[in-house]
């Protein structure tokens, strides 16, 4: 809500303009590539079971935790086939958002 | 009892019910810098022209020791009144009656005075100051929104809704401004969102405050839930009278004329646009230098800033503008871009305002973001917008118009009826960088010197079609204008399509991409 000059540049279609930058636009966060070698919560809950060991080979669909929130426990399974690298979480541990919580090799 | 004790009666009845929570909890609203709901009626409407309804209301809940309690009005103040003349139906929730807490009944009085809004055809206010369903009164609490919300579905594009967020408005309780066409916010009294602070504290961890989560500057800024800021009450009410003087009662008349008024001297429209086109300006000063008294009532004005909308008049005619802004984000379209011009242009059509739009844009923004929030999707809003709109649609190509951008913004392929440009117009399928990077790709790539190539081509590129002669001579534009002949083009083609009838096949509503 300013009235400044702040000129910024933005490029579209190879030409580059001079204007000011919304402030979402300003705060937007770069994309990053999910990695499929990591399991993270996308919710923050408490898990409630551990259903896999370390070294362990997992088949897409596996079920790996069991992870409470929302009011729900929630079946956290594989995504992809792969073997059990490190497990970094424990039962009744509590997690938040974003956390890692089972990395695969 | 004679008539004088029974008047007398009356006048005690009448005093206690207006009194509403009691004068602790008036002190205390006050404290908070928050007017009773009475007050702002009164402030809000033309002098003396309230008339009050359903005061007696009482409720029905028996549960949790509310049997014996008496809640005055049952915490909302409904009647009609005026504002700038304009009959409306109007709502304040009483904040000092049982938090404003919404029951079966204080829902019956809202519900009641939209039925009568629409039967009457006229304009719904309602002010919104409650701390959310009352929980005493359980499930039916949650039936008076649900009843709420159906009848804003019913009145939407039938008689303008307007929402004033006065105080908390948390829950489902958003949900009915959600579903009006204007919503207002104060700073630091306006409270809006589904899940508070607390809820978001214990189930995500995340600490904010409500100020942070869903105050004015949020839901004006960021979020786009509200259409207006002000900094106090009675500059909010003020916008509230200014917004009614430019829409009509309901969507069978068209908004009251004024007296036409010149623009005001000093706005040189030719020494507004920079002739480097890659400069931005402010597109504003172009609505201004062109509308009636330079007056632009500006809707949504920080929020999705890349594209400016708003109300102003030509020659006393009210007209909806929309226009990119160069200023910000070099006036591209985008998600919230998108998504604010469409429901304004919904808003014009449904309520018989002729649409304007003033056209310079690069094109669409690009980056990962947009392409993931659904940019497609949203994008195509504004095309179904100005395609399904039939009221008057007169377009002004300033500068760029380029590819996707050119069409989406009220081409005369999606039913412009008028379609003018300055000279300065550049009309092309993209930008001269980006067309001579494709169409001379070899040439750029094989010549010992790529960047003067590059330059040299660009320019060929730019004095040959960055122009608005070949759109002219296609028929895609109807004529080149200066800025100068611009106010009296526009003037002329709202007068000349006075009586414009245009009409669509029948079906019992569209489907567009929401």
């Amino acid at each position: 809500m300013n009235d400044g000059p702040d000129l910024k540049t933005l490029v579209i279609d190879g030409a580059a303009y001079q204007t000011r930058y919304t402030r979402k636009f300003a705060c937007r966060k770069p994309y990053v590539a999910p990695d499929a070698t990591t399991l993270v919560a996308r919710i923050p809950g408490v898990i409630l079971t551990v259903h896999v060991r370390r070294g362990q080979r997992v088949k897409r669909g596996d079920p790996l935790l069991v992870l409470e929130a929302m009011k729900m426990k929630n079946d956290l399974t594989a995504a992809h086939d792969g073997v059990v690298k490190t497990i970094h979480v424990e039962e009744g541990q509590m997690v938040a958002k974003g956390q890692l919580l089972i990395e695969f090799s | 009892m004679s008539l004088r004790q029974k008047l007398r009666d009356f006048f005690n009845r009448r005093e206690a019910a207006i009194t509403g929570g009691g004068l602790k909890a008036i002190e205390k609203q006050v404290a908070l810098g928050k007017l009773p709901a009475r007050e702002r009626i009164k402030f809000l409407l033309d002098p003396d022209t309230f008339h009050e309804y359903d005061l007696f209301v009482e409720h029905r809940c028996h549960d949790f020791g509310m049997d014996n309690k008496q809640l005055a009005a049952d915490g909302v103040v409904t009647g009609t009144g005026k504002i700038s003349g304009h009959p409306v139906c109007i709502f304040a929730q009483d904040f000092t009656v049982a938090g404003g807490s919404l029951g079966l009944m204080h829902a019956r009085k809202i519900t009641k005075i939209m039925d009568h809004a629409m039967k009457l055809g006229i304009p719904l206010i309602g002010i919104n100051d409650s701390g959310g369903a009352r929980i005493q009164e359980g499930v039916n609490s949650l039936a008076g929104y649900g009843e709420i919300f159906f009848r804003n579905t019913l009145a939407s594009g039938v008689i303008p809704q307007i929402s004033v967020i006065l105080g908390p408005c948390a829950g489902g309780a958003v949900y009915s401004p959600a579903l009006t066409d204007f919503v207002f916010v104060v700073d630091k009294i306006s409270k809006m969102f589904i899940t508070g602070p607390e809820v978001i504290k214990t189930v995500l961890g995340e600490e904010i405050s409500m100020e942070e989560l869903g105050g004015a500057r949020v839901q004006t800024e960021i979020s786009g839930n509200a259409h207006f800021y002000a900094e106090s009450e009675q500059e909010c009410f003020e916008q509230i009278k200014k917004l009614v003087t430019f829409i009509p009662w309901n969507n069978r008349k068209k908004a009251d004329p004024f007296q036409a008024r010149k623009p005001k001297p000093g706005l040189d429209i030719e020494g507004i646009i920079p002739p480097e086109p890659m400069k931005p300006y402010d597109v504003r000063n172009i609505i201004r230098a062109v509308c009636d008294d330079s007056d632009f009532f500006e809707v949504q004005k920080y929020w999705a800033a890349n594209i400016v909308i708003g109300f102003a008049r030509l020659a006393g005619e009210t007209v909806g503008i929309i226009a990119n802004q160069p200023l910000v984000l070099a006036g591209v379209l985008d998600v919230d871009s998108s998504d604010k011009a469409a429901r304004f242009i919904r808003f014009c059509d449904a309520f018989n305002i002729p649409l304007v739009t003033f056209v310079d844009l690069p094109g669409y923004l690009p980056g990962v973001d947009q392409e993931h929030a659904g940019v497609i999707r949203h994008g195509a809003k504004v095309l179904y917008a100005y395609s399904e709109a039939t009221v008057p649609k007169i377009t002004v190509i300033l500068r760029k118009a380029y590819g996707g951008g050119y069409i989406a913004m009220c081409s005369r392929h999606l039913g412009a009826d008028f379609v003018f440009a300055w000279p300065t117009a550049e009309i092309a399928v993209m930008g001269p960088e980006g067309a001579a990077n494709i169409i001379f790709k070899a040439e750029i790539a094989s010549s010992p010197n790529p960047d003067a190539m590059r330059r040299a081509k660009v320019e060929e590129y730019t004095e040959k079609f960055a122009n608005p002669y070949i759109a002219a001579a296609n028929g895609h534009i109807d004529a080149v204008i200066t800025p100068r002949e611009t106010r009296g083009c526009l003037i002329h083609a709202i007068e000349i399509s006075a009586e414009k009838h245009e009409s669509r096949p029948t079906k019992k509503h569209g489907i567009p991409p929401f």
